[in-house]
């Protein structure tokens, strides 16, 4: 009996001691670690992704009574053929546009000194963050029929309705992407720019070769893969883009997401809603790949660049007049929906509904007073700033979820180990998926049909987690990478624990990409729509949700309402990129 | 043929070349040697155009070049980095300046293939120019440099970037290169063994302006001040008190010691520095001026003689000589300098 318990004793040990052995090696260490966002990601993501498949080869899913089931031959092909290609063109013409003015911008950004350089910096990573809808709002405040134009306009012509019809035409659909979208071409390319080795344009030009040859000959070459990984990730925002259009370009204009959400939310035709985002979802994945493929070619750097300051003030007239109708040019696009947005919500310039003829003109703080307020016939059930408590406890939430997921997959992704080869792909693959997809996903899945409540806001904070989650890796894992493994092993040599050498050692050097993280997840979490409009419930409104129900109801009160909670919005999401450009070291960026 | 008149640039509020006044010859390697930081590079890029001065002339045979653009001065310029284009191919990358000449493509194909052989590198004509190994890459630049016969060749530290072995082999290479395209050149760099073995003449840049300037065994023989004496490493410097003249004797922590001057002496009562030479001690008991006594601390030997510290006082606790024999190390040893041979020199600005 003794030898008995010494015998097992000894065979415990030896499996302790084996397992100690596997922690050890980076394999097994990267599986541990992996286990729970990939059970996460199995769940909540790939779940609802095979959910959608299969409703579209089958016909069948839990959700929907055998009465939906479909027949995938009887379809209109021209039902799925309009969105598509109304989609491509959209975002080729936004594309375009967003060039025209976003390569001069980055000239401008690369090449010169001006004053007031610093604030269009800061101001052009703005629109980075800045949710859709407040977004949206700001157009609509600016050159909506309750915006400034126009009540200006009216007032100084005495015209007796709105003389420009912005709203719901094309046109805004592209105003609205060309604001979002021109920073990021000018952030991409003027980056690549600006660090392009100046040597190699002196060379051309001693060697002969005039400014116009040196620029085609050198500069444009070189900058060709900034230029066309920029383009492709502007193509895949203005592909994927929902809220802009939806507000904007009003049903009309339907492109793969906004008529995935009508089809899924209105007609209730979950089984097409279900094809286009598949067919979505290929898209995407086409366009990410040939993105990953061009900015790959980036990597041609022979010699570390120059440390030649290369920006200069204009010299010669014109290319001082051209600096200034820029400059000029990037401000207003930037600056006046934002501030006619603000300066919006506190001027009262139209009757409330019921207040007939006389009614005060001027500066108010109604709008913002009356968010408490919990009137009858109001489009929720609660006051309207429960709609921010809301959203600000859902983005607690999806911080804990992502920062604790992103922290597992970025040690993962530090263990070197075949096995990240394929889980990187799998957990990169949510930055593909749109928002309206996911949210379709889960109503697939979670939800009892037909459509009746969806009995876990939790599921909110979720689906803001996996639209989170790979920009908090793409944050966590390179500034884990940058930590020596030289320090740990001082620590260790000089007696830290395992436990000691993190709380020590990585830590403190990882505090600014963990607050950078919590920020990254706090605004996309306040401004998150496309997900949150499938999920949300009267009684749990969210900001972005609020905001898209007030705008779209007649009434100075509504209107006002929704204008100064998406001022709220703004303010909370600047203030976040404000902090992020402080935290983060110069020559990161964003993408 | 290259004249530069007094040139002037500041950087960051400080004056960076204050003045800078030289000329090159026809067909001269002239090496401009500076301390990093010394504005070297930064003057290469005002001749060549790329960076205008705040003050001062650049002029070609007697022509201001103030309004000719970079790249109608036919000048050459070979960077540090080498500034090889990564996305065209080796012949691509020589082929760029003879490009801009518009010239016919066989006479084009005919200059990169000339030029491939002129550097030893005729197989590598399809090659990246990422595959190079950093000599390669070297060559290759200096061979796009030279293809399109600039009338004046400027390198910036050409071999900074190699390790040392290399560079010996290349500079070597560089120099025949240099001398049998017969281009005047301008050849930066801040290695004084590098500078003796390329330069016709050679100028030395510091605070600004050239300090000195003429052929490599000058600056050994005559260096101009205290400053360019310890540039280049040429022996130990002692302050003192000029106390008589003809001869000259100043008084020095070493006692009393008779030098002599290649300038104007300094006047009775003002301080100077004298340079003594390691290799000019001898040990030799009948002399009977500049005796100099010291504790030998250290010795060194190397392959010809023995390199030797001594501890003479507390106000020069290492004095360096060079004699054929050994000493002991901790004994006392006695040497002199003949009067000739201790060098009296100018303070210059001050060091």
């Amino acid at each position: 009996m003794d030898r008995c318990l010494v015998g097992d004793r000894i065979e415990l040990s030896a499996l302790f001691s084996t397992m100690q052995r596997w922690f050890k090696q980076p394999t097994w260490r990267a599986l541990l670690l992996w286990v729970m966002p990939v059970v996460f990601l199995a769940y909540f993501f790939y779940q609802p992704l095979l959910a959608l498949f299969n409703l579209v080869l089958t016909g069948r899913s839990a959700a929907i009574s055998p009465a939906w089931g479909f027949d995938l031959g009887a379809l209109n092909l021209n039902r799925i053929w309009r969105p598509l290609s109304f989609t491509i063109g959209q975002a080729a013409l936004s594309t375009l546009l967003t060039l025209i003015i976003g390569l001069p911008g980055a000239w401008l950004f690369a090449r010169f000194i001006f004053p007031g350089k610093k604030a269009l910096k800061i101001l052009t990573t703005l629109p980075f963050i800045l949710p859709t809808v407040v977004v949206a709002a700001g157009f609509n405040a600016l050159l909506g029929p309750r915006g400034w134009v126009n009540l200006g306009l009216m007032a100084l012509f005495d015209l007796p309705s709105p003389p420009i019809q912005f709203l719901n035409t094309f046109g805004a659909i592209l105003v609205a992407h060309v604001f979002y979208n021109t920073t990021i071409i000018i952030r991409v390319v003027s980056n690549a720019w600006a660090q392009q080795n100046i040597r190699l344009r002196h060379a051309a030009q001693v060697l002969g070769a005039s400014p116009w040859r040196t620029f085609r000959e050198v500069t444009l070459p070189l900058l060709k893969p900034s230029i066309l990984a920029g383009t492709f990730l502007v193509f895949l925002f203005n592909f994927t883009s929902f809220g802009v259009v939806l507000m904007l370009g009003g049903p009309q204009f339907a492109t793969l997401e906004v008529e995935i959400y009508v089809q899924a939310l209105h007609l209730l035709n979950l089984p097409l809603a279900s094809i286009l985002a598949i067919l979505q979802l290929l898209c995407t994945l086409l366009i990410t790949l040939g993105h990953n493929r061009v900015s790959g070619l980036g990597d041609v750097i022979v010699s570390p660049p120059a440390h030649t300051l290369d920006a200069r003030k204009p010299r010669k007239g014109w290319e001082r007049l051209v600096v200034i109708v820029l400059i000029i040019t990037l401000f207003t696009l930037l600056v006046a929906p934002l501030a006619s947005l603000a300066l919006r919500s506190f001027v009262k310039l139209e009757p409330t509904r019921g207040e007939r003829g006389d009614f005060q003109r001027g500066l108010t703080l109604q709008f913002y007073r009356e968010l408490g307020v919990n009137r009858r016939g109001d489009l929720f059930f609660v006051p309207p700033i429960a709609a921010a408590r809301n959203s600000f406890i859902f983005a607690l939430i999806t911080i804990g979820i992502t920062l604790s997921l992103g922290l597992l997959v970025a040690y993962a992704l530090g263990q070197r180990t075949v096995i990240n080869k394929f889980l990187d792909p799998l957990l990169m693959l949510p930055l593909g998926a749109s928002a309206i997809t996911l949210g379709l996903g889960f109503i697939i899945v979670f939800n009892r049909p037909p459509f009746s409540t969806l009995r876990f806001p939790i599921l909110i904070p979720i689906a803001h987690s996996l639209v989170a989650l790979p920009f908090i890796v793409r944050t966590l894992a390179p500034a884990l990478g940058d930590i020596p493994q030289s320090l740990r092993n001082a620590a260790r040599v000089l007696g830290a624990s395992p436990f000691k050498v993190w709380r020590e050692v990585d830590l403190p050097l990882l505090t600014p990409a963990l607050l950078v993280s919590t920020i990254f997840a706090l605004t996309i979490s306040l401004g998150e729509f496309g997900a949150s409009t499938f999920l949300v419930r009267p009684e749990y409104p969210t900001m972005p949700v609020a905001i898209f129900r007030y705008i779209s109801q007649p009434g100075a009160l509504n209107y006002g309402q929704a204008l100064a909670m998406s001022t709220i919005l703004m303010l909370a999401c600047a203030l976040g990129i404000f902090i992020i450009e402080r935290l983060q070291s110069p020559g990161k960026d964003l993408f | 043929m290259l004249s530069v008149e007094h040139i002037y640039k500041s950087y960051e509020g400080q004056p960076l070349l204050n003045g800078v006044s030289f000329e090159v010859h026809e067909s001269e390697t002239i090496c401009l040697l500076g301390s990093s930081g010394s504005g070297k590079s930064t003057l290469l890029r005002i001749i060549a155009g790329l960076e205008e001065s705040e003050g001062g002339q650049v002029l070609w045979k007697g022509k201001p070049l103030g309004d000719t653009p970079a790249h109608q001065r036919r000048f050459g310029l070979m960077f540090q980095d080498y500034a090889l284009f990564p996305h065209r191919n080796v012949s691509e990358n020589i082929a760029f300046g003879l490009r801009m000449q518009n010239l016919p493509k066989d006479e084009l194909n005919s200059r990169v293939s000339s030029a491939l052989e002129t550097i030893n590198m005729s197989g590598f004509a399809q090659r990246k120019v990422t595959e190079l190994s950093g000599g390669e890459q070297q060559r290759v630049a200096l061979a796009r440099a030279l293809a399109p016969n600039p009338r004046l060749l400027m390198l910036d530290e050409p071999l900074g970037a190699l390790d040392r072995t290399l560079r010996e082999q290349l500079s070597q290479e560089l120099r025949r290169i240099l001398h049998e395209s017969k281009v005047p050149a301008i050849y930066v760099t801040h290695d004084q063994e590098e500078a003796f073995a390329i330069a016709d003449r050679l100028l030395l840049l510091h605070d600004g302006v050239i300090l000195q300037s003429g052929r490599p065994h000058e600056f050994y023989h005559h260096p101009k001040n205290v400053w360019v004496a310890s540039f280049f490493g040429l022996g130990n410097l002692v302050e003192g008190t000029v106390i008589a003249h003809s001869p000259l004797q100043v008084e020095t922590p070493l006692g009393l010691i008779q030098a002599s001057c290649d300038q104007d002496a300094p006047q009775i009562g003002e301080k100077t520095t004298l340079l003594f030479r390691p290799s000019q001690a001898v040990q030799d008991p009948h002399t009977t001026e500049n005796h100099i006594t010291g504790k030998v601390l250290d010795q060194v030997f190397q392959r010809e003689d023995y390199r030797l510290t001594l501890n003479i006082n507390h106000h020069i606790p290492e004095f360096n000589i060079i004699l054929p024999e050994p000493a002991e190390v901790g004994a006392n040893l006695q040497v002199s300098y003949p009067p000739a041979q201790v060098l009296c020199l100018d303070n210059g600005a001050e060091v």
